[in-house]
């Protein structure tokens, strides 16, 4: 036990000791930002370790609840495009209550034909597919009408212009609610059928927000959300800045834009210590350890009166919950939703190798994983060139191997996690900070 | 003259391209449901395997350019086949003895297989960005067409032109072959019957003195090839770029779901299901039913189910309603 407490010390001091030196050696503003981005990938990893870690649940569906949260911090702070909105706002509405409804019918069918496969599945899809036609036939033009109006400026219904840190929470909602609806469909899958399940879900979420202009602009992208921190300009003329800035001889607009980034920073850390103390009371209540109980052995559990699909459902919903959080969080601090950015690699197998690298079930190592991990991720690129420089240094400049080398190295950071990720699973398997062991 | 006209039309836009891309997806299933029945994980590096080997392929063409070998109208990649099925096959066995052995050993939980794939994965992504760079490059440097529209447009004075493209004649004729081939090794030859003794028993196979090394060291070594061709075939296909290897991982273990995991014959199946229903899906059928219907039967839509922007989500989607409806696939494979 003490010796994990001095390792969690040691570790962390030595990230912040990591993330100082970038500060004093390339800028405060690289540091800052990459502070940010820990700080919204430690809270991914929170919440892909309390499933993973936690209760053995294989999520590959990051990349999905990141862009939901995303697309809702969109939806709650955008100003609404009043045109087209008046063109068919409400029919939009009413087509997705109407197949709603539909897909409720399909549902009670499914169960109403337990015991017959053959007509479970024929009536089930004939309702299903009679409230699609349904819906294409109230929403496609519709659509097509609000996706043409003025296309290069909206085209979208826009949002509710509430302020944008609302749409956290709001995400959070959202991505339990989908989180929900995957669970209760893919959660009886094992292992490797939830891993490809949910992979493949989360690719669908991604097709719809990228398709769907009328919601989310798609592949045109959401530009100037608006933020939860002053601008850079306001902060320029406002005196106590000014005299800060000459005070830490700092130039103005570097002081400005470090003030915004430190803002966003403690914004940042306020909701992953929120998340963080709400997870580790989680996991020491009975709540906890019933799921590690589940985790270690599923039958035995059960036998012991443990509803496990359930334990499994709801602990699907925090993880994705959270994930979705930090998605909106993510979207927030860019500034912009840009649907195409969204790749399994970096939203998805990234976030498992925070968690991995970290150590699974405990959250200290997924806030550290999540650090350690981006940190790599950002900085790999000069890390890279400057080893390609070292290994290279006896070439001439203008030989072609050492140019194309160079060129290269900003490939160096997927070499680099994948062998971070071997690495790590075969000399340490338990990840970095091992898991506590609580009684 | 209509009936012919759909007739042809359909063959060019979804039978003969579906054919085509089926016998891609159905390569690279073949490949995972092979390494899921033997080793017991599924193989989420086999997209990259294939990148590797389509890599390494086009490196080989270029060298053999240089030396000016040509064999059109044949593209020259076809030739280099041998020699980069020789070298992913090793660059197969050198990661299984890196990184899967350890965990094989070890007995390891098949989670941690998947996730060591996915670190290959990774590696294996970064590599051939370091070496090939990412961008995008066609590689078929031989006749465009084995038959062309314009010719079967003049000898049958048809509206519509029968064309079928180079790659996709390749495609086909060098799956069938391969298809061929490792069927006939798993069920005539003894070592592909001890491979399938193996999947089926570990504990009986290594009883009557199977050796468990040897079928792995087989499985990689069909692995890598199959990796390698569909790779190359995929990439003469389309055109090559690093990106797309990773978003085929997915249609293929669409494939070898439906197929029924552990299946062979169902990873064929499986490939073709996919190939063809995210082609029938996405197809807009007004011109073919205008050749079919009288005039005024037609609406002014295109008469597509879904649009093209959503091919891909087609087979996660078929994924996922197989995963939710029979598990098993098809043909009675595993649960994995």
């Amino acid at each position: 036990m003490k010796n994990i407490k001095e390792r969690i010390w040691l570790t962390y001091t030595a990230m912040t000791c990591l993330l100082l030196f970038v500060a004093f050696f390339q800028s405060w503003n690289v540091a800052l930002s990459i502070l940010n981005l820990c700080i919204i990938s430690a809270i991914m990893s929170l919440g892909i370790n309390i499933q993973w870690g936690n209760s053995g649940i294989v999520n590959f569906g990051a990349m999905g609840f990141t862009a939901l949260g995303g697309l809702c911090a969109v939806i709650i702070s955008m100003p609404l495009t009043k045109g087209a909105w008046e063109i068919g706002g409400f029919k939009i509405i009413l087509a997705i209550i109407i197949f709603l409804i539909f897909i409720f019918l399909a549902n009670r069918t499914w169960k109403f034909y337990k015991n017959s496969p053959k007509k479970k599945i024929c009536f089930g899809l004939l309702i299903f597919l009679i409230g699609f036609l349904i819906l294409r036939i109230i929403a496609d033009p519709v659509i097509h009408a609000i996706e043409s109006y003025e296309p290069a400026k909206t085209g979208y219904l826009g949002g509710m212009n509430l302020p944008v840190i609302i749409s956290w929470p709001i995400a959070g909602c959202l991505a339990a609610l989908i989180a929900l609806l995957i669970g209760k469909i893919a959660l009886g899958l094992r292992s490797d059928y939830l891993a490809i399940a949910t992979l493949g879900i989360s690719e669908i979420i991604i097709y719809f927000i990228k398709n769907e202009d009328w919601l989310s602009r798609g592949v045109k992208n959401v530009n100037g959300l608006p933020r939860p921190v002053p601008y850079e300009i306001e902060l320029q003329n406002s005196a106590w800045l000014i005299n800060l800035s000459e005070k830490f001889d700092f130039s103005l607009v570097v002081m400005s834009s470090i003030t915004v980034k430190l803002s966003y920073s403690i914004l940042f850390l306020l909701v992953l210590i929120i998340i963080f103390i709400f997870l580790e009371t989680i996991s020491k209540s009975p709540w906890g350890r019933m799921m590690r109980a589940i985790r270690d052995n599923e039958v035995s559990a059960g036998a012991m009166g443990k509803d496990v699909k359930k334990r499994h459902l709801q602990v699907f919903i925090i993880g994705s919950a959270i994930v979705g959080i930090a998605g909106a969080m993510m979207t927030t601090l860019d500034g912009q939703f840009t649907p195409a950015s969204y790749q399994p690699i970096r939203y998805t197998f990234l976030i498992w190798i925070m968690v991995i690298v970290g150590g699974s079930g405990n959250n200290y190592g997924a806030v550290l994983g999540g650090f350690i991990v981006w940190f790599l991720w950002v900085e790999s690129e000069p890390l890279g060139l400057w080893l390609i420089e070292l290994l290279t240094s006896y070439l001439e400049d203008s030989s072609e191997l050492k140019n194309r080398l160079l060129d290269s190295a900003a490939h160096m950071r997927l070499i680099m996690m994948g062998l971070i990720l071997l690495i790590t699973l075969r000399f340490a398997p338990k990840g970095i900070i091992e898991e506590q062991k609580r009684i | 003259m209509d009936y012919i006209n759909a007739i042809i039309l359909f063959s060019n836009y979804i039978l003969i391209p579906g054919l085509s891309y089926g016998c891609q997806l159905a390569l690279g299933a073949l490949g995972v449901t092979l390494i899921y029945t033997v080793m017991r994980f599924s193989n989420f590096a086999h997209g990259e395997l294939m990148s590797f080997g389509a890599m390494i392929s086009i490196l080989i063409m270029w060298c053999l350019k240089d030396i000016g070998v040509s064999i059109k109208p044949l593209p020259t990649i076809i030739i280099s086949l041998p020699i980069s099925i020789i070298i992913t096959v090793i660059f197969c066995l050198l990661i299984d003895k890196l990184c899967f052995s350890y965990y094989r050993k070890n007995n390891s939980q098949s989670v941690i297989l998947l996730i060591v794939s996915i670190g290959v994965m990774f590696f294996t992504n970064g590599l051939i960005r370091l070496i090939i760079g990412p961008n995008d490059r066609n590689i078929n440097d031989g006749e465009r067409f084995l038959v062309k529209a314009k010719t079967i447009k003049k000898v049958f004075e048809l509206n519509e032109g029968l064309s079928i493209k180079m790659s996709q004649g390749i495609t086909i004729v060098i799956t069938l072959l391969l298809v061929t081939f490792i069927f006939w090794f798993l069920n005539k030859t003894k070592t592909g019957k001890s491979m399938r003794a193996y999947s089926d028993n570990k504990d009986l196979s290594l009883l009557s003195g199977i050796n468990p090394e040897r079928v792995i060291l087989i499985t990689w070594i069909i692995t890598g090839m199959l990796a390698c061709v569909a790779g190359t075939l995929y990439g003469l296909d389309k055109s090559y770029k690093p990106f797309t290897y990773l978003n085929l991982v997915l249609p293929i273990f669409a494939s070898a779901i439906v197929g029924g995991v552990g299946n062979p014959i169902g990873a064929i199946i499986g490939g073709f299901v996919i190939a063809y229903s995210e082609i029938i899906v996405t197809f807009a059928y007004r011109k073919f039913l205008s050749y079919l219907l009288p005039d005024n039967f037609l609406s002014d839509g295109l008469m597509q189910i879904l649009s093209t922007d959503y091919k891909i989500a087609v087979s996660f989607l078929i994924l996922v309603i197989v995963l939710i409806i029979k598990p098993t696939g098809i043909y009675k494979g595993k649960l994995i």
